[in-house]
């Protein structure tokens, strides 16, 4: 069914893959609202993938059925050429999918270092009894776990914060913690919620930079919602609109923008 | 002056001392630096063979002998391996301010002609970029951290471990050219070429031998018995004489180790894990050491206030003394020994200097309670004097002669002179040899007898025999009285009160003082928030009339004092503007070394200089200013102008009663 082979060539020179999720008609309600109707598209291997569209137009719906948080009333979701049964979130977590929250979900007494070290959980497998003991098996864990950490630490800039409780830090920090801990799942598919909700025009360009270097150095799949449209177009390889829990439009960021639906929904359309 | 390598052993040039510190203490750390949350540490053996790859690999690139090679990057053993690699095959290194916006990289790189650069990661990488096509001879880069580099055209772009990967595959071929080129190195070859910062003008390009660095950082070690053992943190930019001293000539003479911080922001608390026994900081920093010290003393218990400045009191009534080795009484001793048990050895671990031997601040004026508080303590802070063209070292403080306000006695090897005008001279093997490609400025700086003229005006106190210095003595000037004006003098008696960051005196061909004030932001920020005073931004805190009221009442005090010395009691500042940005070294208003430019300030902001001398209340102004990136953008303010009291001097006073 699906064609994984298939992939193209960016501006850029990036090569991106074959396709990794699907989405098949998917249709999700509450009740009686219906927040997202009958979308389709696909995200494919080392892409940027953004998810735009106005206020409740469906955008984080559309996240948290990717993450398998919701499971849609209708419609397939196929993920690594197999079609997706009804999960549970942790069952989701160990397909290799990690995420950020709109809403910044961290232990905020707890250290950067010791959140980050979190992401690392699905890594660590020995039992409470050696955890508790504290030798060979877990210790090894935990030192190797803890310098695949240090390499995120390192990688996103946040070494001076490393022992800063959580809670302390300023909002785009924060924002950087999160990912971090996410990164350090070693996700196939990032996804994040508003990266750059909240933040000033140089914590946006940081964000940014941090996010092409993300795809860039660990070839990580990443799809985005986000409301900034510069940043968008900028960062994104292909874009869905959705406007009222409806698809209106998709294709790279040039594409998107000359499209009428698109123009309409975002500028508003005169009545006549 | 013809100092001769026998001098050294024969040891006439870095890569010299490299070859001997790795064969007779190769098990020794030579570097370390903190990575991905570890200290990682290179032995001298290790850093010989880093550096012998890495200059294999230059050779594999073309370096010619006598080309140079530009270095941009933060403290990292990467970048002091670059240099003495690049010294190795015979090239000149020549380290630039990171930080530099581009353009000024552009002067730099353009004026020495470099071929190759080796710099940190992609924000150099771009920059560079930008100014390539202005550079005639520019060739190749090597950059050191590949992230977000990949896509980059990397024909004439190299990875630094590749290039050492490719130096180690061509040994065969290259370690014959890399021994010729290593052992015609002698005392006149150039060792470093640095740019000075420039506080007017373009900068200049100092040419130091192998003669200036090694002997100044020998006789320098000598004087403060440097040995192997000691620890030091490189934390200081690298295009600075001092860095170079510290972390490569005094490092590479006695063999003692430099360890990196792992990033800018983290310095203080790899301070506190190494715990240098030697260090150096300009006076800034120890003042913001202070500065947070006492924010944090504040929230602090009842109890552990009053046992800290209880025993504060008796350091600084008896610390230096004891510090000097002279004589203190039996229970002042004992009361000492208390005090370092419970107060100043914590404090002292907290602040990364308990381990601190020899430690120095130069650069400026230190604030005597400054100074007086971190001796107190028992820490051996002392002061020196110098420059880049004297490869640092003019004046030093000997242990137990340390005083605030002098500077010193001449260097070993140094000798001085003060000229009728006032003005300081020196002459030392480590003297310079020209700058680059100006005669004109080397002959007016250096007579044929090789005394260098410092620019600073001194005298030599009579009490002490120790150097003093007034001002830079083209700063100092006259009012249009006829009396003398030294605005470096009264601004740094501002800045010794920690709500001042910058002040810049106006007053030379004129009636009276006037000044422009930047607050720190820091400092009044925390004064704000424990009094619930809400501000956005730096420049509404700067207008806030409270905080005019504070800095008002600095300006009085500073007018007080000034006013009890004849000398200067006329230089009192009578209005000011606190101004509604920070000098910044990307407005060209500081240089990199954060030395304001007057000419420049005075410029820019003509009108506000005009509302201090036309009476005006305040005024509207819109000042351009660069962001960063470069960018630029506008902020307008409508500042007031503040009037304070004026002190009479003494004899004056007396007739007014």
């Amino acid at each position: 069914m699906l064609d994984a082979s298939e992939g193209y060539t960016t501006e850029d020179g990036r090569k991106i893959g074959g396709v990794v999720m699907e989405m098949k008609n998917i249709t999700l309600r509450f009740g009686g609202v219906v927040a997202i109707q009958d979308i389709s598209f696909d995200i494919r291997q080392g892409e940027i993938r953004a998810i735009i569209g106005p206020n409740g137009a469906g955008k984080s719906s559309m996240l948290n059925v990717i993450s398998g948080f919701y499971h849609p009333q209708e419609g397939e979701v196929w993920y690594k050429g197999e079609r997706r049964p009804a999960m549970k979130p942790y069952e989701v977590a160990r397909q290799g999918i990690a995420r950020t929250f709109q809403n910044i979900a961290l232990f905020e007494g707890m250290s950067v270092l010791d959140n980050v070290m979190t992401g690392r959980i699905r890594q660590m497998k020995s039992g409470l009894f050696a955890q508790a003991l504290w030798k060979g098996k877990a210790e090894r864990e935990e030192v190797e776990n803890r310098a695949f950490v240090e390499r995120i630490i390192d990688f996103l800039e946040i070494q001076h914060i490393r022992k800063t409780p959580v809670g302390r830090l300023p909002y785009g920090l924060k924002k950087r913690v999160e990912l971090a801990r996410a990164l350090a799942a070693e996700p196939s598919i990032l996804l994040l919620d508003e990266p750059m909700a909240g933040m000033n025009v140089e914590e946006k360009e940081d964000m940014s930079r941090f996010v092409l270097d993300v795809n860039d150095e660990f070839g990580t799949t990443i799809a985005l919602i986000e409301h900034d449209m510069g940043v968008v177009m900028d960062l994104s390889d292909r874009v869905v609109v959705m406007d009222y829990g409806k698809k209106i439009g998709d294709g790279t960021p040039d594409e998107v923008r000359g499209n009428q639906a698109v123009i309409d929904a975002y500028l508003g359309v005169a009545h006549d | 002056m013809a100092q001769s390598p026998q001098a050294t052993g024969g040891l006439a040039s870095i890569p010299a001392l490299l070859q001997r510190n790795a064969s007779q203490f190769g098990s020794k750390a030579a570097y370390r630096e903190k990575e991905y949350g570890i200290w990682q540490s290179w032995t001298w053996a290790d850093t010989e063979q880093e550096i012998e790859a890495l200059a294999l690999g230059l050779l594999n690139l073309g370096v010619n002998e006598g080309d140079f090679v530009a270095i941009i990057g933060r403290n990292r053993p990467y970048f002091y391996w670059s240099m003495v690699a690049a010294q190795s095959v015979g090239a000149i290194p020549v380290p630039v301010y990171q930080d530099s916006a581009a353009e000024e990289m552009a002067y730099v790189m353009d004026h020495c002609g470099a071929r190759f650069a080796v710099v940190e990661d992609q924000e150099q990488v771009d920059k560079i970029i930008e100014i390539q096509d202005a550079l005639n001879q520019f060739e190749h880069m090597i950059y050191v951290d590949p992230r977000g580099l990949r896509k980059y055209d990397h024909h004439k772009l190299h990875e630094f471990s590749h290039v050492q990967n490719q130096g180690r595959a061509a040994y065969d071929e290259f370690i014959g050219d890399l021994k010729a080129r290593r052992e015609k190195l002698d005392y006149d070859s150039t060792c470093v070429m640095l740019y000075t910062s420039g506080t007017t003008g373009k900068p200049k390009g100092v040419v130091l031998s192998n003669r200036n660095i090694i002997e100044a950082s020998k006789s320098s070690a000598e004087f403060d018995k440097l040995g192997m053992g000691e620890e030091v943190l490189a934390y200081l930019p690298m295009a600075w004489v001092g860095d170079f001293i510290f972390s490569i000539g005094q490092a590479y003479w006695t063999g003692f180790c430099v360890n990196c911080p792992e990033s800018a922001d983290t310095m203080m608390t790899d301070l506190r894990e190494i715990g240098p026994t030697y260090y150096f900081a300009p006076p800034r920093v120890f003042e913001t050491q202070l500065t947070n010290v006492m924010i944090r003393m504040e929230d602090a218990g009842r109890f552990k206030q009053w046992l800290f400045h209880k025993f504060m009191a008796h350091a600084r009534k008896v610390g230096p003394a004891i510090l000097d080795g002279k004589p203190v009484g039996g229970l002042d001793r004992l009361k000492y020994l208390l005090g370092k048990l419970f107060i100043f050895g914590p404090l002292k671990d907290t602040l990364g200097l308990g381990r601190v031997r020899v430690g120095y601040t130069a650069g400026e004026a230190i604030g005597p309670e400054i100074f007086d508080f971190y001796r107190s303590l028992g820490i051996n802070l002392k002061q020196l004097y110098g420059q880049t063209e004297a490869s640092v070292f003019i004046t030093l403080q000997p242990d137990g002669e340390v005083r605030s306000d002098t500077v010193g006695v001449a260097a070993p090897g140094v000798e001085l002179r003060i000229a009728e005008s006032g003005e300081v001279f020196y002459r030392s093997p480590g003297t310079f040899e020209e700058y680059y490609k100006n005669p004109e400025s080397t002959a007016s700086t250096k007579d044929e007898e090789g005394w260098v003229a410092t620019g600073d005006a001194g005298f030599f106190d009579d009490e002490t025999g120790h150097l003093r210095i007034i001002d830079r003595a083209k700063d100092v000037g006259k009012m249009a009285d006829g009396a003398m004006f030294a605005p470096k003098y009264v601004e740094n008696k501002l800045k010794f009160y920690p709500n001042i960051l910058e002040a810049v005196v106006f007053g030379n061909q004129r009636d009276e003082c006037t000044a422009f004030i930047n607050i720190d932001l820091n400092a009044v920020g925390n004064w704000a928030e424990r009094n619930n005073i809400g501000y956005a931004s730096y420049q509404e805190l700067a207008g806030n009339p409270q905080v005019l009221g504070t800095i008002k009442s600095h300006v009085e005090e500073v007018n007080r004092s000034l006013a009890d010395d004849p000398m200067l009691a006329h230089c009192q500042v009578h209005r000011f503007i606190v101004l509604h940005k920070e000098l910044d070294a990307d407005d060209g208003e500081m240089t990199r070394t954060r030395k304001v430019r007057r000419g420049v300030i005075s410029d820019k902001f003509e009108d506000l200089l005009g509302a201090l001398y036309d009476g005006s209340d305040e005024i509207f102004t819109t000042t351009e200013v660069t962001y960063e990136d470069g960018r630029k953008g506008s902020i307008s303010a409508t500042l007031k102008v503040v009037s304070a009291e004026v002190s009479m001097q003494q004899d004056q006073k007396v007739a007014a009663e």
